[in-house]
């Protein structure tokens, strides 16, 4: 079990130095929260065709645009997981007997950590745009959890896809057409109960509604959750799990 | 211990390896001794990738069986894992890293702990000729450095084995020798088993006490180097035994991502 911490750690760990010496791509990936809440949300906040109860739209869309957020920029983890690949980077690392689980939830955790910084931003343009956060202790930390969660899950999502597909263009390609579905179908910037009901039964099978559930309860003062936190935990733990098992199967044919 | 696990760090039975309609091993009988640099050459597409990729426990094999440092490659990879070192064919240190930071990378994934772990890292360092470095990012290094920290990489954790695929590619002829002198200090020093593959022959004459020539996935022959030429006639060289047993000259066709793989690691050298 300490073999296996350590090893994660130290994934986690080489991942998370890149990522600081290389902040341009978090820069970049905040462009898009900005124009979402400062320029859509603005304005659908004077339409009012959507209707979202005692929230304004604004409110009601802002945990949206942060899961969303931390969607778009986890989605494309798994293109520098194939860049590794192309390097040899990933032929060496899986000569080592660290466990293959170990080494994909290393990756994991970074891609959390580098979500908590897609919500920092995220938080700054909902405050700046006067969006009515929850400050409380319980709001913030489950915040974090959820957003560490959610990372994890689209980040090894995508190493799944990277795995399968192997090559830059493809994978650009696939990841294009999924986030897109991904993000409509959910309750990001609508209620599900506008949703026909083909498309609420493919959004309730969407982990991103989940998220977005939980963010909507913990993020916004007077923002509700249509399930209870625990149940989307456990929807957003198991998947987690199950796309964790599914990567760690598949991670080894990237050197093949 | 068996007797031939005592005596051979590799020993391949039969081993073959099949994609779709190709067979790029076929029937592969191999016994590497202990302590000894064995090369393996062979044209593009004979096979030595797939081996060495069979022998590191990356790909599995379609037929056969394959024993690294007394274990079997199928049935006990982490054991296997935990007694070799890779050197791939691209250059693999993370250029995003400094040497240090590569190193405790491997360090960790090798479960080194510690005050060892330190100690580890600290002499790779020495022994790759990069403590004055060690801090600045790898992709700042020269392809020799990069060699050198990859082989640092990849005998900290002191393995049994160590494999390594075309070591030399691309870099210039002073970094070639430097790879070389590690190479030949690690099986002075250590004792270690070491195989290339390599396309160069002077190469394989200056370093390997024994080679074997694939072709075709099959094994063409096997000898030391002196051995070998003296098979083929009394002036002949290695160039010459290599076009006798494999029907081929040197930079003769090739896969396109073998091509592409190689022409890689020549742009990321500069």
């Amino acid at each position: 079990m300490r073999a296996y911490a350590i090893e994660t750690a130290a994934v986690a760990d080489a991942e998370v130095r890149k990522l600081m010496r290389d902040p341009t791509e978090l820069m970049s990936r905040a462009v898009q929260p900005v124009l979402w809440l400062a320029i859509f949300g603005q304005v659908f906040s004077q339409v009012r065709g959507i209707p979202t109860g005692s929230l304004r739209y604004l409110d009601f869309m802002a945990p949206g645009i942060l899961a969303q957020s931390i969607l778009f920029s986890a989605i494309f983890y798994g293109i520098s997981v194939i860049w590794e690949r192309d390097l040899g980077i990933v032929h060496k690392i899986l000569v080592t007997p660290a466990h293959r689980s170990a080494l994909v939830l290393g990756k994991a955790i970074a891609a959390g950590l580098r979500g908590l910084v897609q919500a920092v931003v995220v938080y700054g343009v909902a405050v700046a745009t006067d969006v009515d956060i929850q400050w409380t202790p319980a709001g913030v930390l489950t915040v974090v959890l959820a957003v560490v969660l959610g990372s994890c899950i689209f980040s090894t999502f995508s190493l799944v896809i990277a795995c399968i597909v192997k090559t830059r263009e493809r994978f650009m390609g696939i990841g294009q057409v999924l986030t897109m579905p991904l993000f409509f179908a959910s309750n990001a910037i609508y209620p599900l109960d506008l949703m026909p009901g083909w498309l609420r039964t493919i959004a309730l099978a969407n982990p991103l509604t989940y998220l977005v559930d939980v963010l909507r309860g913990a993020m916004i003062v007077g923002g509700a959750s249509v399930h209870a936190w625990t149940t989307s935990f456990a929807v957003l733990l198991g998947v987690f799990l199950a796309l964790l098992a599914l990567a760690a199967h598949l991670y080894p044919g990237l050197a093949r | 211990m068996s007797a031939s696990a005592e005596l051979f760090a590799i020993a391949t039975s039969g081993l073959s390896k099949r994609f779709d309609q190709l067979k790029a091993l076929d029937a592969l009988d191999l016994g590497v001794a202990r302590g000894i640099i064995f090369g393996l050459l062979g044209p593009n597409g004979a096979g030595k990738s797939t081996a060495i990729k069979i022998l590191t426990t990356l790909l599995d094999a379609s037929a056969g069986s394959a024993q690294v440092a007394g274990f079997d490659v199928a049935n006990e990879p982490v054991e296997v894992r935990r007694r070799i070192g890779y050197v791939p064919q691209l250059l693999s240190a993370d250029g995003a890293l400094t040497a240090t930071e590569n190193l405790n990378l491997s360090a960790r994934l090798y479960g080194l702990r510690g005050a060892e772990r330190v100690a580890r890292v600290r002499d790779a360092l020495t022994f790759a000729g990069l403590d004055e470095v060690a801090d600045k990012l790898v992709r700042t290094y020269s392809g020799g450095m990069i060699r050198r920290l990859e082989i640092a990489q990849a005998t900290l954790h002191g393995p049994e084995v160590l494999f390594l695929d075309e070591p030399t590619s691309g870099l210039d002829p002073v970094a070639r020798h430097t790879v070389w002198d590690r190479l030949l200090e690690l099986r002075r020093s250590r004792g270690m088993t070491i195989l290339i593959t390599t396309h160069d022959m002077e190469e394989a004459d200056v370093l390997c006490d024994e080679l074997a020539i694939l072709h075709r996935g099959r094994l063409a022959a096997i000898g030391s180097p002196a051995a070998l030429k003296a098979q083929v006639g009394p002036d002949a060289d290695l160039e010459d035994v290599f076009a006798h047993f494999s029907g081929a000259v040197m930079d003769q066709g090739g896969r396109f991502r073998d091509i592409r793989e190689s022409r890689g690691t020549l742009q990321r050298l500069g």
